[in-house]
């Protein structure tokens, strides 16, 4: 594999006659980043990951998969893997026969992995019956088998998770978990963010096709600022008090608290005017703000758990020119 | 092994196996021929000829038995079964959503086509082979391996009319590829399996009609339903080559335009759904 990164995205755009699916996306995915594709449905997450594999061809733009152009070349593909959407089989063949069949068309010592590959994703037992009988969590697990036989340095799954019940939630979080631990990078698009947040260390949140926030999701809640939750013997001078302390944002007095987000260095100093001021705290704790009210805040236009003001949406950056 | 057309081929031939419109098609390959034999061998006794080629020799020789096939077999059967796979073989990958699979493993989209096209191909060689040499086994078992009267009248022995029939054989395959190539075509447009596979039929029956409406008498040598006849050249003597090279060019200038604009649809097509 080449030092480029395993992914980079530059002015992607797609569209669909008057429709515009994807707009100007650019994100980078650095190796060994487990990488959270996020945004609701219709935000153009699907197409998106097409265009990455080579699938759709974009209106505009360009994407880079180690360096390499996935539109023009399927050698592009070398060292990649995943599916979008659900991965899908040939229903009248068993799911081994359907690795064999992949397998061949990936080569350079596919076939031989298969067995490991069943193994990996606990489907040996299953491995001789028609993938029509398999149930949705099996397909997805097959799916991820399907990958694993290319022995990808980069694992794109779209929404892997979806459809499976609890149980097969958290085995399919644990099967990523392991992978992204033996050194793979992985792409994954979620609605699930619980599993992003516990998964991922980078993010990208797209809305209306345009990218909203990429970076680290722990830099995207330090940018949120953290709220706190304030009682005191006496909120309505305390009140009067966080209003006027420089640093304090978002405050508001909400069912016998005070809430306002801040720096923790600004709260020590709000602790010593409350003291002046004749408020005594009962009960000051912190509140990090979670990716799911980050992921709301920015994707949706009602009022959001979290103040717009804290979060801090990156503005847009001239994306530097790919190397090829 | 790096994977290449003969991966492709190979395993479209493997799933070909496990569907049954694949066993649809050589079955009426071959029960064809011998429904026919048996309506002749209830006829035995009426000793009357039809008024089409090798009609009156059905009798006489069971070698005639595959040349009268081919003859009803262009109509619509062996362009049907034709168009059951080739109009199936993209389509479907469209209809289980495995187009995306196979198309994010390590081989090109051309060479996908390429290997498609052939197992498509060669499953219509296969029925049309396989339904000649049921004709020729109980046409023979029916009538006798005897030899065969031309229509130039000269007599053929049994040998040299069984390679003549073979031989004849390999002629009809030029317009069968040519509806392979219309199969293929409306298969990667269509995306549907039914509307490919009746397509393609539609598309063989509309040259016949053309053939058949008065004032376009013209247009008969360059239909591609006529040349499902040129393999008659070879029961003339001597051989009468004109037919037979009208019929490469013709179904060339049909076929290969087909076969074109599928592969550039196939190539440049987006993969949005499944």
């Amino acid at each position: 594999m080449t030092e480029a990164p395993p992914v980079e995205v530059r002015g992607l755009e797609k569209l669909y006659g008057e429709l515009r699916a994807v707009d100007g996306v650019d994100l980078t995915v650095e190796h060994g980043d487990v990488y959270g594709y996020l945004g609701p449905n219709g935000a153009g997450k699907t197409t998106s990951l097409r265009m990455m594999l080579g699938l759709i061809r974009p209106s505009a733009g360009e994407v880079r998969l180690f360096g390499r152009d996935p539109t023009a070349t399927v050698e592009a593909l070398e060292g990649v893997a995943g599916f979008v959407e659900a991965p899908t089989f040939y229903p009248y063949l068993t799911g081994r026969r359907n690795l064999e069949l992949l397998a061949a068309f990936d080569g350079h010592g596919a076939p031989g992995r298969i067995d490991a590959a069943l193994d990996t994703v606990e489907l040996t037992p299953r491995a001789g019956d028609r993938v029509g009988g398999y149930s949705h969590g099996m397909k997805q697990r097959l799916g991820i088998a399907a990958a694993l036989l290319r022995d990808p340095h980069l694992l794109i799954l779209d929404e892997p998770a979806t459809g499976l019940d609890p149980a097969g939630m958290r085995d399919m979080r644990e099967l990523i978990r392991r992978l992204a631990d033996q050194g793979m990078t992985v792409l994954l698009s979620s609605h699930l963010l619980a599993e992003v947040e516990e998964l991922c260390n980078r993010v990208a949140i797209v809305r209306s096709g345009r990218i909203v926030y990429e970076g680290e999701i722990a830099q995207l809640k330090r940018s949120a600022g953290t709220t706190y939750r304030l009682r005191t013997t006496d909120n309505e001078r305390a009140l009067a008090v966080c209003q006027a302390q420089p640093g304090l944002n978002a405050v508001r007095s909400d069912n016998g608290h005070i809430s306002f987000a801040a720096e923790e260095r600004v709260v020590a100093g709000l602790s010593e005017a409350l003291v002046r001021a004749g408020a005594l705290i009962l009960a000051l704790s912190p509140e990090t703000a979670t990716l799911e009210h980050l992921f709301f805040t920015l994707t949706e236009d009602a009022e959001p758990a979290v103040q717009p003001e804290t979060v801090a949406v990156p503005h847009p950056v001239a994306a530097p020119e790919l190397q090829a | 092994m790096n994977p290449g057309i003969g991966t492709v081929y190979r395993w479209e031939l493997a799933k070909l196996r496990y569907q049954k419109r694949t066993y649809l098609g050589l079955g009426a390959a071959a029960i064809v021929p011998i429904l026919f034999v048996v309506a002749i061998h209830f006829r035995h006794h009426d000793r009357h000829g039809g008024d089409f080629a090798f009609a009156t020799y059905l009798t006489r020789s069971g070698l005639a038995v595959p040349l009268v096939i081919m003859l009803f077999g262009a109509v619509w059967m062996f362009p049907l079964i034709t168009a059951l796979v080739a109009g199936d073989i993209f389509a479907s990958e469209d209809h289980n959503g495995t187009l995306k699979t196979i198309l994010t493993r390590s081989l090109e989209r051309q060479q996908i086509f390429a290997g498609k096209a052939l197992a498509a191909l060669s499953y219509a060689i296969a029925a049309i082979l396989l339904d000649i040499t049921v004709a020729v086994i109980a046409g023979s078992i029916q009538s006798g391996f005897h030899s065969l009267e031309s229509l130039s009248g000269t007599i053929v022995s049994a040998p040299k009319a069984l390679e003549l029939v073979y031989a004849s054989m390999a002629v009809y395959l030029m317009p069968i590829a040519t509806v392979a190539a219309f199969g293929l075509l409306l298969s990667a447009i269509t995306r549907n399996s039914a509307a490919a596979v009746v397509g393609t039929l539609m598309i063989s029956l509309l040259f016949q009609l053309i053939g058949i409406l008065p004032g376009l008498g013209g247009l008969q040598p360059y239909l591609l339903s006529t040349q499902f006849n040129a393999w008659q050249g070879f029961l003339r003597t001597p051989i009468d080559w004109s037919p037979i090279v009208r019929a490469a060019w013709v179904c060339a200038m049909y076929g290969v335009p087909a076969l074109v604009a599928a592969f550039l649809v196939f190539l440049r097509r987006d993969v949005a759904g499944g």
